[in-house]
C-alpha cells in the first residue's frame, strides 16, 4: 500500500520536473531559435538523468 | 553572358542535383525499411495475443501473469498457442537448446522436452539428475523425489538450481543481432575502398554512423580523443537500437528489458572511462584542488560512489526500466480486448485496444531510438569527463584555493 502511494508521488514528482525542463527548453528555444540543437541535447540528457533516478525509484520502491 | 550564365547555373545546381540522386536512388531502401518497420508494429497486435497453458486468457489476473512471463527470459519461442478439436491445447514456436551443468556434470538438451510446461509438472531426466522448469528457471530434483513441492512463499523446497549456459531468447537475439551488426556494417565499410558514396542499405546507415560520430562522440569527448571511442559508440548505439526494435517484433524478444544485459553494457561504459581516465579526472575524484582540505575526503566518497556505483547504476537501470515498462504498457493495451470484453462488448474493446496499442508502439518506436541515443550519449559524456584536458581551468595554485570566491566577489564589487 506505502509503496504504491510512494510510487504515485515519484511519478508526481517526475511529471512536475519534465514539465520544469520541456517548459525551459521551450522558452530558451523561442528566445535563441539557433540555440536550438544544444538546448535539445542539454534537455534531453537532463530529461534523462530525471527518468533514471524515477525509474531507480521504482524499481527500488516496487 | 549566356555561357557565364550556364556555368553559374552549372555551378549552384551540380550539387542539389547530385543530392536529390543519392537520394532518389537511397529512396528505395528507406522505403523497404518503413515498409518493414511498419509491417513489424502491424504484426504485433495479432501475435503477441496473451494464452495460457489452460485456455485462453480473460481475467486480469491471468494478463498480469502472462505479462510477467513474457518480460522474463524464455528458453523457447513461444508464438502462440491454441485449442484444437479435440479439446486439446496445442502449442506453436520453436524450441532451443538447454545447457546445464548439474550435479553429475554437464547436461544438454532441446527445451522442447519440458513441452512449453513452466510450472514444475514435466520432469525430463538426463545423464541421472532429473530437471524441472519453474517460472522460466530451471531447476534439479533432488534424487528420490517424484514431483515439485513448495514452501508458502512458492520457492520449491525439494530442488536446487542449477548453473544454466543455456541458448535462451536473449542470447539468441544477441547472437543474431551481433552477426548481423558483422555482416551490415564490414559490408559497409569494404564498399568505401571502392567508392565514395556507398550503395544499397549502406545509404541508410551511413547517415547514422555520422550522426552518432558527429553529433553524440565528436561534441561530448573532444577533438582530441573521439576517434578511439567512436567505434564503442556505434557498436553500443546499434546494439541496443536493433535490440530494441526487436522488442517490438511478435518473437517475443526482450533482450534490452533483462538486467543482466544492460548491467554487461553499463560495466563495458565503466571499464572504458575508468580505464581510459587522465591523471586530472582522478585528481578530481581523490584529491579535487580549490576546495578546502577538511572536504575533501568527504567529496572524495561521494565522487567515488557517483564513478563507479550511480553512473552504471543509472545506465543499467534507465535502459532497463524503459524497455520492460514499454513492453509492459503495449501488453497491458493488447489485453484490453480480454479484460473490458465483458463491459464494451467484443468489438468495441477490440477497437480500443487496437487504437491504443498501435499509436503505443509507434512511441516504443521511438523510444527505442530515445534509449539507444541516450545511452550512447552518456556513455560518450562519462569517457569525455575522464579524458577532457583542463589546461588552464586552474589558475590558482594549492596555497589561495580556500580564499578564491572572497577575492572574486571583490573584484566584483
Amino acid at each position: 500500500m506505502y509503496n504504491l502511494i510512494g510510487a504515485g508521488l515519484i511519478v508526481i514528482g517526475a511529471g512536475i520536473g519534465l514539465g520544469q525542463i520541456g517548459g525551459k527548453a521551450m522558452e530558451g528555444i523561442a528566445r535563441q531559435p539557433e540555440a536550438t540543437g544544444k538546448i535539445q541535447t542539454a534537455m534531453i540528457i537532463i530529461a534523462a538523468l530525471l527518468e533514471g533516478l524515477a525509474f531507480g525509484a521504482l524499481f527500488l520502491g516496487k | 553572358m549566356g555561357k557565364h550564365f550556364i556555368r553559374y547555373l552549372c555551378a549552384t545546381f551540380k550539387e542539389p542535383l547530385f543530392e536529390r540522386f543519392a537520394m532518389r536512388k537511397a529512396m528505395p531502401s528507406l522505403r523497404y525499411l518503413i515498409i518493414f518497420l511498419l509491417s513489424i508494429t502491424c504484426f504485433q497486435g495479432f501475435s503477441n495475443v496473451p494464452q495460457e497453458e489452460e485456455g485462453p486468457v480473460s481475467s486480469k489476473e491471468e494478463v498480469d501473469e502472462y505479462i510477467q512471463h513474457h518480460i522474463k527470459d524464455a528458453h523457447d519461442f513461444h508464438l502462440f498457442s491454441y485449442t484444437n478439436d479435440a479439446g486439446e491445447r496445442k502449442h506453436v514456436g520453436f524450441p532451443l537448446p538447454v545447457i546445464l551443468w548439474s550435479s553429475n556434470g554437464m547436461v544438454a538438451f532441446m527445451s522442447s522436452e519440458f513441452h512449453y510446461d513452466d510450472e514444475g509438472e514435466v520432469i525430463v531426466e538426463k545423464g541421472g539428475s532429473s530437471f524441472v522448469k519453474y517460472h522460466t528457471k530451471i531447476y534439479e530434483l533432488q534424487s528420490g523425489t517424484k514431483n515439485l513441492s513448495f514452501d508458502e512463499e512458492h520457492h520449491p523446497t525439494n530442488a536446487t538450481r542449477v548453473l544454466d549456459f543455456s541458448i535462451t531468447q536473449s542470447v539468441v537475439g544477441i547472437l543474431l543481432v551481433g552477426l548481423l551488426m558483422l555482416w551490415v556494417f564490414s559490408s559497409l565499410a569494404r564498399q568505401y575502398t571502392k567508392r565514395k558514396v556507398p550503395k544499397g542499405f549502406g545509404r541508410v546507415l551511413e547517415p547514422l554512423v555520422i550522426y552518432v560520430r558527429d553529433e553524440i562522440s565528436r561534441p561530448n569527448i573532444g577533438e582530441k580523443h573521439y576517434r578511439k571511442f567512436t567505434g564503442y559508440l556505434l557498436t553500443v548505439f546499434f546494439f541496443i537500437w536493433i535490440l530494441n526494435l526487436l522488442g517490438l517484433t511478435p518473437f517475443g524478444f526482450n533482450v534490452t528489458g533483462q538486467i543482466a544485459v544492460t548491467a554487461a553494457l553499463a560495466i563495458f561504459t565503466l571499464i572504458i572511462y575508468t580505464f581510459s581516465g587522465n591523471k586530472e579526472y582522478w585528481q578530481h575524484i581523490l584529491w579535487m584542488p580549490g576546495v578546502p582540505y577538511l572536504i575533501r575526503p568527504v567529496l572524495a566518497i561521494i565522487e567515488l560512489a557517483g564513478a563507479f556505483l550511480i553512473k552504471p547504476f543509472s545506465l543499467m537501470v534507465r535502459l532497463f526500466a524503459n524497455i520492460s515498462a514499454g513492453h509492459i504498457v503495449v501488453m497491458s493495451l493488447i489485453a484490453i480486448m480480454f479484460t473490458l470484453k465483458a463491459s464494451l462488448g467484443v468489438v468495441g474493446a477490440t477497437a480500443l485496444s487496437l487504437i491504443l496499442s498501435f499509436f503505443i508502439t509507434l512511441i516504443e518506436v521511438l523510444v527505442a531510438f530515445l534509449q539507444a541515443y541516450i545511452f550512447t550519449m552518456l556513455s560518450a559524456l562519462f569517457i569525455g569527463m575522464a579524458v577532457a584536458d583542463h589546461h588552464g581551468d586552474h589558475v590558482f595554485g594549492e596555497n589561495d584555493d580556500v580564499d578564491d570566491a572572497e577575492e572574486a566577489r571583490e573584484n566584483f564589487i
